[in-house]
């Protein structure tokens, strides 16, 4: 599914990943975890193509497209999608014009029929049910004025109606509270399926027990310093990042 | 050359016959224009919008006067349900004029004795409180009206039915000039609904509109102004909206230009008596090597009078945006509060923006507040649309469209939101529907 060789990319100069390593199968789920300066969110909006952050070496595929010749719409088009951190207010913008628009590009790229505007908003209601989002937020700007839970609802939201194939969540359980974290999460676990990966990025264990990963990675000084299997999210919990940053600084 | 346009306007001003009671007002006039010198790159009030690169062209009264289907779509305001007046190139069309019914409504011709008098009083004289910011076309209007629209609504009269004056170019061969005038009377206790259209088909006519309107809101009167200039690029538009606030008095308005090769609309605001209150919103759109120009003056002459105003321009290709927004607060206006907000978004590195928010206070005990910004497109928002597969191209037509979509969706006639949504969604997407489909579903309003 997605494939990263020694990836490094940089913002305003500073290098933030230095030859980073990930390979993804159909269907598995990784939890990315690391001390804050990691590099976890320049993964996410590297991948998703923002245009701030230079790539300065190595690839990444995604279902054996190199993506990062790509501008970020085609790699949305082709299957990815970045759950953002920091989800931007756009006043002015209708929630359900944007929410429209997105899911005919992806749809048209897909080669799926185009929604009639009655099914599309049959279908973003029900969605909007399945994140307890009230509907009227469909008629808002886009992320105007919601909340902290109400903007990561829905970018959930924007996830279910395009299916995508790779999703990645950048910190979505970062200031949730356990009822919507268990949305957030129930509306993972039942978009997982055989063909579609989740890449989770989090600071904390918490979301791991909703979401049970297949793999836990800790990304460090712009590497993945070390992997394992869902208890590695617990050992951490307990004993922190620094014990990994030392070995990956001694082997340095 | 602009002396030349000046010699031809001064002569068809002359030659034009005033209506018998208005021959004072045209002598003034004659007077007053005659000795205006034009404009020159060193006239403040018309230093970004230089007259001598737009006139010109020898102008004459325009001959065609024949409504065609496209000027009568354009003229439909889908659901305004408004009483109409249609002017094609000047000159009344009877067949849409349905407005000449009521009793409210009438032309200067046909004024009686009663309106003729209501119309000598009062015609120019809202005009003339502008002081220093009236110029030598409110003379040129003047001097030239022989004919103008009365609006006259009655002591406590509610009319709930909207009044359209709308105001049409069309081909006409040669390039022609028009003066048109409204006079508006709203009376104690009185509300109505203005809708004032300078529109055009799609020919590409060279015109000169020079249109003046005045409206007189007397005591806890209120009135909605929409003031729509869409007409085509080759049109040349200068315009004057003057309203005289009483007490108690609200004048609430939306002002739009598209933009032009030249539209320069000026709005001057007076409050004369407290507790008026004043509720403005504009947009302008030029694109190609358009130019609009708005000068606003909000005249602050009585305590206790608030004031909001907000416009809002996106500047597209080489075209230039003159914003002057003025709010001038007398000494004996304390209490006062009075805001300015002007936004400019430019989509090229080649447009062009000029704006200046002045605030002149001569009050000790006011609260105002003025702003201007000037940006381009959000980078993080475009980032954002893109991210969900949505285009470069469609992102930034729909951030400009969300760039004035609130003051659109904030008009009180839904009707008039319905017209103009369209109308800008389709020229952020530079005619093609393609881009601005998702603006244009109905379904998802």
């Amino acid at each position: 599914m997605l494939n990263i060789k020694n990836l490094e990319a940089s913002i305003e100069g500073n290098k933030i990943l230095k030859g980073l390593n990930l390979d993804i199968k159909p269907g598995e789920v990784h939890a990315i975890m690391g001390p804050n300066g990691a590099g976890k969110s320049t993964l996410g909006n590297v991948l998703a193509g923002r245009e701030e952050y230079e790539v300065l070496g190595g690839s990444a595929t995604l279902s054996g497209k190199n993506i990062l010749d790509l501008d970020p719409e085609e790699r949305a088009r082709e299957g990815l999608f970045l759950a953002f951190q920091y989800p931007v207010e756009i006043p002015g913008v209708s929630n359900l014009e944007f929410l429209k628009a997105s899911v005919d590009a992806v749809r048209a790229h897909q080669g799926k029929p185009e929604l009639t505007s009655v099914e599309f908003l049959k279908l973003a209601r029900e969605k909007c049910k399945a994140v307890d989002l009230d509907q009227n937020f469909l008629k808002r700007g886009v992320n105007e004025g919601f909340s902290g839970g109400e903007k990561k609802r829905n970018e959930l939201l924007q996830m279910m109606l395009l299916e995508p194939q790779l999703c990645i969540l950048d910190e979505t359980d970062s200031g949730l509270d356990i009822d919507a974290l268990q949305v957030v999460a129930n509306g993972v676990n039942n978009m997982r399926s055989p063909d579609r990966s989740f890449i989770i990025v989090t600071h904390y264990q918490r979301l791991l027990d909703y979401i049970v990963p297949d793999f836990v990675h800790v990304l460090a000084n712009g590497r993945i310093v070390k992997t394992g299997g869902k208890e590695l999210a617990l050992e951490l919990e307990e004993k922190g990042y620094s014990w990994l940053e030392e070995a990956d600084n001694g082997v340095a | 050359m602009a002396e030349q346009f000046h010699a031809q306007q001064l002569a068809m001003a002359k030659a034009a016959t005033a209506l018998p009671f208005l021959t004072e007002l045209k002598e003034q006039g004659l007077e007053a224009f005659s000795q205006a010198s034009m404009p020159t790159r060193k006239t403040e009030a018309w230093r970004f919008t230089p007259l001598f690169k737009f006139v010109g062209n020898e102008y004459v009264q325009a001959q065609n006067n024949e409504l065609n289907e496209e000027l009568a779509a354009v003229a439909n305001i889908e659901d305004l349900n408004a009483a109409r007046l249609v002017f094609v190139n000047g000159v009344l069309n009877t067949e849409l004029s349905d407005a000449l019914a009521l009793e409210q409504v009438t032309l200067f011709s046909q004024a009686n004795a009663e309106q003729q008098t209501l119309i000598k009083n009062n015609l120019g004289s809202v005009l003339a409180q502008a002081h220093g910011t009236s110029h030598l076309f409110n003379d040129l209007n003047n001097a030239s009206t022989t004919e103008g629209v009365l609006i006259h609504v009655a002591k406590n009269q509610q009319l709930t039915q909207p009044i359209q004056v709308s105001y049409l170019t069309t081909d006409n061969k040669v390039a022609f000039s028009v003066n048109t005038r409204i006079l508006m009377i709203v009376e104690t206790g009185a509300q109505a609904t203005l809708v004032e259209q300078y529109a055009s088909d799609s020919t590409a006519q060279v015109s000169f509109t020079n249109a003046m309107t005045e409206i007189r809101v007397d005591d806890n009167a209120q009135i909605q102004h929409y003031r729509l200039v869409t007409i085509q690029e080759e049109a040349q538009h200068i315009g004057g909206t003057h309203v005289e606030l009483n007490r108690d008095s609200q004048y609430n308005a939306f002002h739009l230009s598209l933009g032009s090769k030249l539209s320069r609309n000026d709005l001057v605001v007076n409050h004369n008596v407290g507790g008026s209150h004043s509720e403005i919103s504009g947009v302008y759109v030029p694109q190609h090597d358009d130019l609009v120009d708005f000068h606003t003056c909000i005249e602050h002459r009585a305590a206790h009078c608030t004031g909001n105003e907000v416009f809002r321009g996106i500047i597209n290709d080489k075209a230039r945006a003159v914003f002057n927004g003025r709010i001038h607060i007398h000494p004996d206006a304390q209490k006062t509060h009075s805001e300015l907000s002007n936004k400019n978004l430019l989509l090229t590195n080649s447009a062009e923006i000029y704006t200046k928010p002045e605030l002149e206070i001569y009050a000790d005990d006011v609260k105002c507040a003025h702003g201007a910004t000037v940006s381009q497109l959000d980078e993080q928002a475009s980032f954002y649309l893109q991210s969900r597969g949505i285009s470069k191209q469609e992102a930034n037509v729909i951030l400009s469209f969300g760039f004035i979509n609130e003051l659109l969706q904030a008009l009180p006639h839904k009707a008039i939101t319905h017209l103009l949504r369209p109308v800008l969604a389709r020229r952020f997407g530079r005619d093609t529907d393609e881009l601005s489909s998702h603006l244009l579903d109905k379904d998802l309003l």
